[in-house]
């Protein structure tokens, strides 16, 4: 796996910026992007999945065993699209840092 | 050894790129550069050249195709001017951030306005700071040799940068001279085969030009300046080896009467030639003068460079440029800032000559030198210009 980009040193950079792992952009935390965190409320939730349908990274999958939703942090750039599409407000946009 | 041939400078070129075994050939015509690319068109329409001549629309197109077809690893030549490099300053920077080998014969040119077609160093100027190696030639000879060198360096893979000629317009581009040409088996015991770091191709899926975040920039820009710096001994050696094959030394700065010359004058391009003679005349007159000529503009010899300056009490740099409202002409702004720190430095003057072509004698370089050396301000002056 390549290094993640934020770690490379200059001499680890490959001449020229190759890339020459295929598919390494998974490498890159986009979570870093997000101002808001988006906030699950397991007690609300009523398991309809159009939270995991419409988030546009990825970044949310339903976990079955557990029967609730699981969070990928480090790819959520925190677009809050799932808090606006969730029919019964159980996803809360909160300020990163809060 | 080669036969010795009166040949156009240009033409000589094109047969010296031939003779490379070039790949791929994609340029736009543009004065004074046209001979170099006409006589290349009718190489490979003979079947002399087995090339793939690519006549683009633009040299925007033009640099671009080099790009790809360096990326796919074919040996890449183009050649341009002015404000073709102008179109291209884009892609110019690309294709040596990518580090993508290939070789630009860079007829030296004014750049408009007003339009001119006629010979300084404005053009090549404006992409100094893009990461290319960047030669200067002084005679027929130099150009011709430099094709062979440039594709040697510009290929090694612990340097993998594209390399750029540069050729005063008209006054070394459109000139008959003895050239001493190579044959095949110098060619081939001087220049390897073209083996590329990376390469796009389907067996090994990688990806080029890549966008870099600010994460990343930084570290690419610092790996490029590494490359570009620590490309030094690789251009020595070709020289080194082509020394053995032709006799012919070239370094990275060479001297005239320098030794113990209390001003310099300090030069690049064909203007050296006439400095030489200017120099003769001044030493004619008991007065010591000397001439450094500067052959690599890119990466600097810094080293060599403080260790020559150093040593006189003035400099006379003969800028083939000006720079709009800055501190100085380009490569007097350099050298001052290359000699600010040494604990003994000359005082550098700028005479700015030569520009849109206006022709420099030797007569006039020695004026120059006696303007400089008798200036009270150390401002920059463009030397001749009326009113
Ligand atoms: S959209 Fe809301 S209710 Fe539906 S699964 Fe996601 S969080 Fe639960
Ligand atoms: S905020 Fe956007 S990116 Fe993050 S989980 Fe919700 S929909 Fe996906």
């Amino acid at each position: 796996m390549t290094k993640p980009m934020d770690e490379m040193t200059w001499q680890e950079v490959e001449p020229g910026g190759v890339i020459s792992e295929p598919g390494c952009a998974s490498s890159y935390h986009t979570g870093t992007w997000r101002s808001e965190k988006p906030i699950y409320k397991e007690e609300i939730c009523i398991r309809c999945q159009r939270c995991f349908i419409m988030c546009p990274d990825a970044s949310i999958t339903p976990d079955f065993e557990k029967n609730r939703m699981v969070w990928n942090y480090d790819y959520c750039k925190g677009c809050g699209i799932c808090a606006y599409e969730c029919p019964v407000n159980a996803i809360e946009m909160v300020q990163e840092g809060e | 050894m080669g036969k010795k041939v009166g040949i156009e400078v240009s033409i000589a070129a094109a047969e010296a790129v031939g003779l490379c075994d070039v790949d791929v050939v994609a340029a736009y015509p543009i004065t004074p550069q046209t001979h170099v690319v006409e006589h290349l068109s009718e190489l490979v329409a003979s079947g002399d050249l087995d090339a793939e001549f690519v006549p683009v629309e633009s040299e925007h197109s033009a640099m671009s195709v080099c790009c790809g077809s360096s990326a796919v690893g074919a040996r890449t030549f183009t050649a341009t001017a002015a404000q073709g490099l102008a179109l291209m300053a884009e892609i110019v920077y690309i294709a040596s951030s990518m580090r993508l080998p290939m070789v630009m014969f860079l007829s030296n040119r004014a750049l408009s306005a007003p339009l001119s077609i006629w010979n300084d160093h404005s053009d090549t100027m404006m992409v100094r700071d893009s990461g290319w190696i960047q030669v200067f030639c002084e005679n027929g000879q130099e150009v011709y040799d430099a094709i062979f060198h440039s594709f040697r360096v510009s290929e090694d893979p612990k340097v993998s940068l594209p390399v750029m000629i540069n050729v005063d317009g008209f006054n070394l581009t459109h000139v008959i001279e003895p050239i001493e040409f190579w044959d095949k088996e110098m060619v081939k015991a001087y220049l390897p085969p073209f083996r590329p770091l990376s390469k796009l191709h389907p067996d090994k899926v990688l990806s080029m030009g890549a966008f870099g975040m600010p994460e990343i920039y930084a570290e690419q820009k610092q790996a490029h300046d590494v490359a570009l710096t620590s490309s030094t001994p690789v251009i020595l050696q070709g020289w080194d080896e082509m020394a053995k094959l032709t006799g012919r030394k070239y370094s990275a700065v060479e001297t005239y009467r320098a030794e113990d010359a209390e001003t310099l004058i300090f030069a690049m391009g064909s203007i050296c030639e006439t400095s030489t003679i200017a120099v003769d005349k001044m030493r004619e007159q008991g007065k010591s003068v000397g001439l450094v000529k500067l052959r690599l503009w890119r990466p600097l010899p810094m080293g060599d460079l403080r260790k020559l300056l150093a040593k006189a009490k003035d400099v006379v740099v003969l800028d083939r440029s000006i720079a709009l409202g800055a501190a100085n002409a380009p490569v007097t702004s350099e050298m001052r800032a290359l000699m600010y720190h040494e604990p003994q430095r000359p005082k550098i003057h700028c005479m700015i000559a030569g520009i849109g072509g206006r022709d420099v004698t030797p007569d006039d370089v020695v004026k120059m030198v006696n303007m400089a050396l008798s200036e009270k301000d150390y401002e920059y002056h463009i030397y001749g210009v009326r009113g």
